[in-house]
């Protein structure tokens, strides 16, 4: 096949040297478990776990992270990375790493939470713990979809939209907007970073790990919350492929929710872009 | 001092490492103590202030699933908004503190004492089947000693406990002796005490712990639930907590806890000294409930009157232990509501109206 032609290496290795250690080039981090993950093929869900995952040992923080689940696909969180963690109730999960963080303040705590859980039943609590500046990180995965419940419109879902409670498409008149909720974040004095990502390409997957390393090093620092949100596929719930998610994210999400920082400062000194 | 500020104190001294609450009338004095204490100098306790009681009791379960004793505190409408937290509590069996200073309902009530969330308390409260150790102070020197309490039992069978109060004992003033000082837990005695269960940071030495209470898989869900009964069993085995005031030669026992148990320690005098053979029977654990005592008392007892401030909750309990003890003596019910506390006098006129036939008689009726 050409593709296999096309990758061959120029310099020539059989097997044996291949696998030796010297020659590795790429593992996965030890800290993913070997459980077979439930996300669908193609959710973003994986990729984001893997980051997390690669950050926390490279930066050696695996006995001090404490992570808290949310209510949603991701639920399993707890699950997939070799840490320990909290299951919190729907919504709850800054609440709950607040109280985690205030009784321990040298543990690293994050919340990892969907649009559901963080925009809808949760937006109370997002908003105070990252008012009172808690020094934690969030991971907001929004594909604008609740996944887990069967695709039923969330705060995120675009205008439009179908979804299994908006099955002739999100009418604003009815629903409401589509919420940019870490436009919200940004304004608040205690975030210090924040950040809006996409793991869809091999590039935006870089420079979603560089967002986080640079989140999770402000809480280390005690800078304030650390806010990334990464704008996600839900393929199943789009009922579209892989490959035509990724498009459509594209052509539809990112356009709406535009990549980048929104702000990159200390607690208490305001200055979003 | 002030019932709740006492439980502040308490707090403190005991070695308590975090409180979390919301403001509500009658128990504000217990989060405005501590901040005004800033015992975060002193002990290096966290006292914060939350958006609101769904946030504290969420707080509540991050910090306690580190292995830390860590408490709120609320009155009758904040309980009820912490119920899904306070359930989730209980099934990822995570140690705390919940004190609800009652007031009257139901909605938003009264802001006056009531007993009313009895229910609550001991049934349960939130969805699923659990329990919480529930401990009814009558005085402002138990407010000080159940705070102490409440946590030990806590962490012995890792399960929540309450301490259910009301708004007369939180604002009532007395004299108290505060405990001595016991030192907040080191990391490494949380580890020690804690380290199998709690998340205190993953070292490479021991697998991930976990603090949930999802469990996908029916089968695992039941033997959950069964080791959750099996240890509210032992709970009714071994800690059960009873006040028992001249119950050894009365006729008619009256059952009563918190503020209406000191109307009726009044109300046997006053009935003593008409020549009527009463006694009160005061549980201090409402659970587990003392069914063993009230069972023993049932087999010559002629009657036995709840006294509460509610329609009647606790009855209900006596019932089912004056039932299981196959005797036939009668359980009646008196109570006041809306924020009303009963006199004595009110008590011994219902004990003499509602047990007239067994006063004439002197015998148990039978049905």
């Amino acid at each position: 096949m050409e593709l296999k032609e096309a990758i061959k290496p120029e310099v020539k290795m059989d097997i044996q040297e291949i696998i030796k250690p010297e020659n590795l080039v790429y593992a996965r981090t030890p800290l993913l478990n070997d459980d077979v993950m439930h996300y669908c093929p193609g959710c973003s869900h994986g990729v984001v776990h893997k980051l997390l995952a690669e950050l926390i040992e490279e930066m050696d923080l695996q006995d001090k992270t404490i992570g808290v689940a949310p209510v949603g696909c991701s639920v399993f969180a707890y699950n997939y990375i070799d840490i320990d963690w909290q299951e919190a109730a729907h919504g709850r999960a800054p609440a709950v790493a607040t109280g985690i963080v205030r009784v321990n303040p040298d543990n690293f705590v994050f919340t990892y939470q969907g649009d559901g859980d963080l925009a809808s039943i949760g937006a109370g609590e997002i908003m105070h713990a990252c008012n009172r500046g808690e020094n934690i990180l969030v991971i907001f995965i929004n594909n604008g979809i609740y996944g887990m419940t069967g695709g039923q419109m969330a705060p995120t879902t675009l205008e439009g939209m179908v979804t299994a409670t908006t099955p002739y498409g999100r009418n604003v008149d009815l629903n409401g907007y589509p919420m940019k909720i870490t436009n919200l974040i940004a304004q608040l004095p205690g975030t210090s970073y924040v950040t809006r990502q996409s793991v869809h390409t091999a590039a935006s997957v870089r420079k979603c790990k560089r967002a986080i390393k640079k989140a999770i090093q402000n809480v280390l620092d005690k800078k304030g919350t650390s806010f990334v949100e990464v704008v996600s596929t839900c393929n199943s719930g789009w009922k579209l492929s892989p490959v035509d998610s990724n498009k459509w994210m594209e052509e539809n999400m990112i356009p709406y929710y535009p990549l980048g920082d929104m702000k990159d400062s200390v607690k208490g000194e305001h200055s979003e872009n | 001092m002030k019932g709740n500020e006492v439980l502040a104190e308490a707090a403190i001294r005991c070695g308590c490492d975090g409180y979390f609450g919301y403001p509500i009338t009658p128990q504000s004095e217990v989060m405005e103590t501590l901040m005004a204490r800033q015992p975060w100098n002193e002990t290096g306790m966290v006292v914060l202030q939350a958006e609101s009681e769904v946030a504290s009791i969420n707080m509540l379960y991050g910090a306690a699933a580190t292995g830390k004793k860590v408490m709120t505190s609320s009155s009758s409408p904040g309980i009820s908004l912490m119920a899904e937290g306070i359930s989730y509590i209980a099934g990822a069996e995570l140690p705390c503190l919940i004190i609800n200073v009652q007031r009257g309902g139901p909605g938003l009530g009264t802001i006056q004492p009531s007993q009313a969330d009895y229910f609550q308390a001991v049934k349960g409260g939130g969805h699923g089947d659990y329990k919480l150790i529930v401990l009814a102070p009558s005085s402002v020197q138990e407010m000080n000693d159940f705070v102490d309490l409440a946590f030990e039992l806590s962490f012995k069978y890792r399960n929540p406990a309450m301490i259910l109060a009301d708004g007369a004992i939180g604002q009532m003033m007395e004299k108290v002796e505060l405990a001595d000082y016991k030192p907040r837990w080191t990391k490494e005695e949380v580890i020690e005490k804690n380290g199998s269960w709690a998340t205190t940071g993953k070292p490479v030495t021991r697998k991930k712990n976990i603090v949930t209470s999802l469990e996908m898989d029916s089968g695992r869900m039941e033997q959950n639930n069964l080791r959750f009964q099996e240890k509210y069993r032992k709970m009714e085995e071994e800690e059960v907590r009873y006040e028992a005031i001249q119950c050894d030669d009365a006729e008619f026992i009256l059952v009563a806890f918190g503020t209406s148990s000191r109307v009726c320690q009044k109300a046997v005098e006053m009935a003593r000294a008409k020549g009527l053979k009463v006694g009160l029977l005061r549980p201090i654990t409402l659970f587990p409930f003392p069914k063993k005592i009230i069972k023993e008392l049932a087999r010559k007892a002629l009657g036995f009157l709840s006294v509460e401030m509610s329609a009647g909750q606790m009855v209900e309990d006596i019932k089912l232990s004056v039932y299981e003890a196959g005797s036939n003596a009668r359980v009646d019910h008196f109570g006041r509501m809306g924020g009303i506390i009963p006199t004595p006098t009110e008590v011994v006129d219902a004990l003499e109206e509602k047990f007239s036939w067994e006063l004439s008689y002197g015998v148990k009726r039978s049905y």
